[in-house]
């Protein structure tokens, strides 16, 4: 940065145009693209004449060769600040394109390969015994009974402790839950099935498979993130609300369901959405507490109940005699299972657009 | 209404129909609504008498630091009292153990006594919850709540705290206490709407309905008018005029125009340096405070010398 002249008689020689770490010039609007595509292109022949070319590698190295040559040519164009500023927005947006790669690669596969298996029969019957055809809908029942249960049970569990951690909880005691939480985010998902496994062995013995099992498992995976992500909610209600319902002479509890979970409601529901749709996917959990089973349950208290993710699983790593029809229905499952989770998002944003408040 | 005790509201759910809940809300209908458009200047018989309130050496912590430091002052019934004072000063703590809500902070303590009516509330068996039911309080930033209708802010106290209510009587309240608020002609044709949707003035005079509604005997207002327009602030002083015939009223400010034109008593506070405690200077009629203070750091402080 230019120094300001030091001498006021001298006038100034600043100017808006040059000098301040820019040089007055500027590339043209295309420049961005014209760097990414010359930088591919150029990626792509000199892979091509070592002779390993894929495309995949082609786009990585172009785009940190495009960060260098955005630099490069705005440098004596436009000056230090100005290339810097194009090189690190090349560089995010790259990052950005990166990550959504693999996202959107994987739904575009699921999507192709799933609609070949989806069919009216897919999502009305089992699959007891059938070498063609056949269905998912035990899955698809079992999949939402042992998540609802999950829910039911994680919810009150879950919401009740992100209470006492924000509301009442203080010293030693609470920063060793808040430890404990963080923990148990943390645990491997067959953790969670074993110890659910190993909790109803004691009491009905061993080979014991029930949904509900399945449900515990997941409950442990779940209340974690309602008590995360609750705990975060109820944070950012402002103090002087909950001041404001004291200064009327409420009790404390009267203050917490009448004011503060009342402002926090919306976040409060698309926390639980979230916690459901990134528990309702698990596998090996349920692998091990509700078995696989090929026909219809809808009772998690009584016996193995199939569901969506080991459907997939299990369609995959064993197929039947037609292998083909087997891989079909495993793909299919897998974008049921996404078109649940996808529905359980809507679900949240439209509860959290119809109930947020706006907080100061 | 005289019946109205720290200790017999103990464990009471404060039922709606109480005598004494009922005896209040008659008499204050009573009281002349209609009057407000004609307001007398501060003058004229209390609509009804409310209670004292008597500090007694109360000194007040925060963990280790000794914030407040043995201020004895009599808060008179029916009148204003404005407490001044530079920032740090302890008003805004003072203010705020009045009605306990100064313990709600981590590691504040209080000692001393405040008497409301020669009752200690920090006596021992007196629920702090009771105390707020008579002590109410406005605070600096207007806090509707934010998920609840204009007329569900007003009536946010007897729908928390006095169980089923008449509709009608519920009506009544809210009307009345809007009305005293200076704000009914404003919002009576948009009660259902959220009360976040006003202006800042409106929310504020929403507050001091919602604070009315519930018929404190004391309402404590901690710089009610510092985030809004001078026009709202003139708007809330008329009313703090109007108010002090039912209620006692306290009032912290940093503006002493604000405390010369609407208190009737004023205590000025002080604090030798920055990290001792504060203590207060002297509490006497506001005009003597502002013409003829009887200490030297009144008269720097009123006069804009320092702080």
């Amino acid at each position: 940065m230019t120094p300001p002249p030091a001498d006021a008689a001298v006038l100034s020689t600043r100017s808006l145009f040059s000098g301040e770490g820019s040089r007055g010039g500027s590339l043209p609007s295309w420049a961005p693209w014209g760097a990414f595509v010359g930088a591919v292109v150029f990626c792509g022949l000199v892979e091509a004449v070592l002779g390993w070319f894929t495309i995949a590698l082609m786009l990585v190295f172009g785009c940190l060769v495009a960060i260098v040559a955005i630099y490069a040519w705005s440098r004596p164009v436009e000056g230090a600040r100005r290339a810097k500023d194009r090189a690190v927005t090349m560089a995010i947006v790259a990052a950005f394109g990166v990550a959504m790669a693999p996202l959107i690669s994987l739904l575009y596969e699921v999507i192709v390969r799933g609609a070949a298996g989806i069919s009216w029969e897919f999502f009305t019957s089992d699959s007891r015994g059938v070498v063609a055809g056949g269905g998912a809908a035990h899955a698809i029942v079992g999949t939402l009974v042992i998540t609802a249960c999950a829910v039911v049970i994680s919810v009150p569990i879950g919401l009740m402790a992100a209470i006492y951690m924000n509301e009442y909880g203080r010293g030693p005691l609470r920063r060793a839950l808040t430890f404990f939480v963080d923990v148990m985010t943390g645990i491997p998902s067959i953790v969670a099935g074993l110890f659910a496994y190993a909790l109803f062995e004691l009491f009905f013995g061993p080979g014991i498979r029930m949904g509900i099992m399945g449900s515990i498992a997941l409950t442990v995976l779940m209340i974690p993130i309602v008590i995360r992500s609750a705990e975060e909610v109820l944070k950012i209600v402002p103090d002087h609300l909950r001041e404001a319902s004291y200064a009327l002479g409420t009790p404390k509890w009267k203050t917490i369901t009448k004011v503060v979970l009342p402002t926090a409601f919306a976040g409060l529901v698309t926390g639980v959405m979230l916690a459901t749709a990134r528990i309702i996917g698990e596998t090996a959990p349920l692998l091990v507490t509700t078995g696989v089973v090929d026909s219809m349950n809808a009772d998690p208290f009584q016996g193995r109940m199939q569901n969506l993710a080991v459907y997939a699983y299990n369609e995959y790593r064993s197929p039947g005699v037609m292998k083909q029809a087997s891989f079909d229905r495993a793909w299919a499952a897998a974008l049921t299972l996404i078109l649940i989770v996808m529905i359980l998002n809507v679900i949240a944003r439209l509860v959290y657009r119809r109930y947020k408040t706006e907080i100061r | 209404m005289e019946g109205r005790k720290l200790k017999d509201m103990l464990g009471s759910e404060s039922k709606p129909g109480t005598e004494a809940e009922e005896g209040r809300n008659t008499m204050s209908q009573a009281g002349p609504v209609t009057e407000t458009s004609s307001r007398p200047e501060g003058v004229g018989a209390p609509a009804r008498p409310a209670k004292t309130l008597e500090a007694k050496e109360v000194n007040l912590y925060y963990g280790d630091f000794h914030a407040v430091e043995n201020v004895n002052m009599t808060i008179e019934p029916n009148k204003v009292t404005a407490l001044i004072g530079s920032s740090g000063c302890g008003k805004t703590t003072f203010l705020r153990s009045l009605n306990r809500m100064h313990e709600l902070t981590r590691g504040a303590t209080v000692k001393g006594s405040i008497q409301l009516d020669g009752e200690d509330v920090y006596g021992g068996g007196v629920d702090p919850v009771a105390v707020r039911r008579l002590i109410g309080m406005v605070f600096q930033q207007p806090n509707p709540f934010p998920t609840m209708s204009i007329y569900d802010n007003v009536a946010a106290g007897l729908n928390f705290n006095a169980g089923k209510i008449k509709k009608s009587a519920k009506d009544e309240i809210v009307e009345r206490s809007l009305r005293g608020a200076h704000l009914w002609d404003e919002v009576k044709d948009r009660l259902g709407r959220p009360g976040s949707g006003l202006s800042g003035g409106q929310q504020q005079r929403l507050c001091i309905a919602r604070a009315t509604a519930v018929s404190p005997e004391v309402l404590l207002m901690d710089e009610p008018c510092s985030a809004l327009d001078p026009v709202a602030t003139l708007a809330i002083e008329d009313l703090i005029g109007e108010l002090k015939k039912e209620y006692t009223i306290a009032i912290v400010t940093h503006n002493m125009q604000q405390a010369a034109r609407a208190s009737d008593n004023t205590a000025f506070f002080n604090l030798d340096e920055s990290g001792k405690p504060g203590h207060l200077v002297e509490i006497g009629p506001t005009d003597e405070i502002f013409t003829k203070p009887k200490k030297k750091e009144t008269e720097d402080y009123v006069s804009g010398r320092f702080g």
